[in-house]
């Protein structure tokens, strides 16, 4: 190490569709010192494995698949002359904007930031989060282990697989193995319903017969060294399971689609306070947590179905992470957004008083909705309110409050979900 | 019947009503995408195939596509196909990796440029 510190204007933590939107949006904003920082390989984050299509529809209008989505930001990125630093792994961020870095090319590298872009996605839950008795044999993989493997290392996990959990990664491999040759048995989801998106049940289990089995859940892992079958089961309406209703399934795969949580060591690190129903930080209608000169966008803030969502919501970030290192980024007094009946993780959860830009909210509903609005409050006034056929939360609601609506706001704002 | 619109994430549940085999009213849709894609899905439904296939000298498999959607029906048959495809790297985004798949006039892409491993 040199000692030496190197100044940065905006830095970026992450190189996937959330980094590259950010990037991108602060180079065209103006930032002259902007670098990203990757710790893999290549740019593209998650989209790299996700050789599916369905990406883009909302923001290119068209149909793509993860690395097509990804190469258009990355070869705008590189038009742009933006600084990408592969294989570099962050070490620590901390309240200053002190960012340490370590690559084999570069060695060890210090960073001082006037502003920071948070983009470094989320991990899938683990088997041991789960609990699940049984053996510690072979073969049981997290989904997107298994897609990296299967996609990107040009293997496959095993011949005959249970998937554990509906969650559109669980859904996208049980065709994708099906596909490659393997036998999917079945897709096991404890709830009533499925986390994934409609058009993945229908497409990835429907057209290939695989069964769903809703309020069901595995309850027994067999097998020394590899896996040899486990054992479902039928729950109650407490997710307990039903005596009675087990059944034995031989294979030798058992996938693990079980749930994403925002991967916020460095956050943590710099002192950033996370919010208990996202498990991402805390953040103002800037996108800035509660560190100053820090933000946060995409996966790392609050699990998204859709990538078009993460581009526009790091393309803000991007800018006003661009805006705080140019000392032109309104801050102040602000009020909070809080989660009322029905609704989970409403984001950002503070809105800055005065400052009059319109601001998407974006949330889960708690439960499965029919025919039923999502609504926006400050006091007794309604700043906004959004009607569907069905909210699920599998599907992320966006609800935007107008520019007008957002400049009325004088005291806390609540969303809540609304039966009619 | 009932079928749920796959055209994006929404996932519409819509009603179609056949007669004689032919689509008479579309119902539950909230675009006209999803009244095309009922009418095609009771009458002739399609899907866009995604794979993987192994490139020699490339640094990972190729990822590809079907350049659109091809008969649901042949989607085992386009994978029998792409798997007796011989290809090495380098490979470019969006060059044809298999013409004409399963006679059906369209072809299979690549979906990312894979460059050469040099070692």
């Amino acid at each position: 190490m040199s000692g030496e510190i190197r100044q940065a204007d905006v830095l970026v933590i992450g190189a996937g569709p959330a980094g590259l939107a950010a990037a991108i949006a602060a180079r065209e904003a103006g930032v002259e010192r902007l670098i990203v920082l990757e710790r893999e390989s290549e740019p593209g984050g998650v989209l790299r494995q996700c050789i599916h299509n369905g990406f883009g529809l909302h923001r290119f209008r068209e149909e793509l698949t993860g690395p097509e989505y990804a190469s258009r930001d990355v070869e705008r990125a590189r038009a742009l002359g933006i600084e990408l630093w592969t294989d570099t792994t962050v070490l620590s961020v901390d309240g200053e904007r002190t960012v340490t870095c370590v690559s084999a090319a570069r060695g060890l590298t210090v960073f001082s930031a006037r502003a920071i872009v948070l983009a470094m996605g989320c991990r899938e839950r683990p088997r041991g989060a789960l609990g699940t008795p049984g053996t510690r044999c072979a073969g049981i993989y997290t989904a997107g282990t298994a897609q990296r493997f299967v996609n990107l290392e040009g293997g496959m996990p095993g011949k005959r697989a249970v998937i554990l959990g509906s969650g559109d990664i669980g859904l996208i491999m049980a065709r994708r193995m099906t596909l490659q040759g393997a036998k999917v048995l079945a897709c096991v989801e404890i709830m009533p319903y499925s986390s994934g998106l409609n058009r993945n049940i229908v497409q990835c289990l429907d057209d290939y017969g695989i069964p769903l089995l809703l309020s069901h859940t595995v309850v027994g892992i067999h097998g020394r060294e590899r896996l040899t079958g486990v054992t479902i089961a039928q729950v109650d309406a407490q997710r307990r399971p039903i005596p009675g209703t087990e059944q034995e399934l031989d294979c030798d795969t058992l996938l693990l689609s079980v749930g994403l949580i925002p991967e916020n060591e460095l956050s943590v690190g710099a002192g950033v306070r996370l919010c208990a129903q996202t498990a991402g930080p805390e953040v103002d209608d800037a996108l800035q947590t509660s560190v100053p000169g820090i933000f946060a966008c995409g996966n790392v803030l609050h699990v998204h179905d859709l990538v078009d969502h993460v581009s526009s919501e790091a393309a803000r970030a991007g800018r006003m992470a661009a805006a705080f290192a140019a000392g032109e980024l309104a801050g102040g007094e602000s009020v909070p957004v809080l989660d009322g009946d029905g609704v989970r993780g409403a984001t950002p959860q503070r809105i800055r008083r005065g400052v009059g830009e319109a601001v998407t909210l974006m949330l889960r509903p708690a439960g499965v909705y029919r025919g039923a609005a999502c609504v926006v409050t400050c006091g007794e006034r309604e700043l906004a309110r959004k009607r569907a056929p069905i909210f699920t939360p599998g599907e992320m609601v966006a609800l935007t409050l107008s520019a007008d609506a957002a400049a009325s706001i004088d005291g806390p704002v609540t969303v809540r979900m609304e039966r009619s | 019947m009932e079928i749920t619109c796959i055209n994006c994430p929404m996932g519409c549940r819509m009603r179609v009503e056949v007669e004689d085999g032919r689509v008479v009213s579309v119902s539950g849709n909230a675009c006209g995408r999803g009244s095309l894609y009922a009418r095609q899905e009771c009458v002739d439904p399609r899907r866009t195939v995604t794979a993987v296939i192994p490139l020699e000298g490339g640094a990972s498999p190729l990822s590809v596509k079907t350049s659109a959607p091809i008969p649901k029906r042949l989607i085992a048959q386009c994978m029998s196909e792409l798997a007796e495809v011989k290809l090495s790297a380098p490979v470019q985004m969006g060059s044809v990796v298999l013409e004409n798949v399963c006679g059906t006039g369209i072809d299979v892409v690549a979906t990312k440029s894979v460059g050469k491993v040099i070692i």
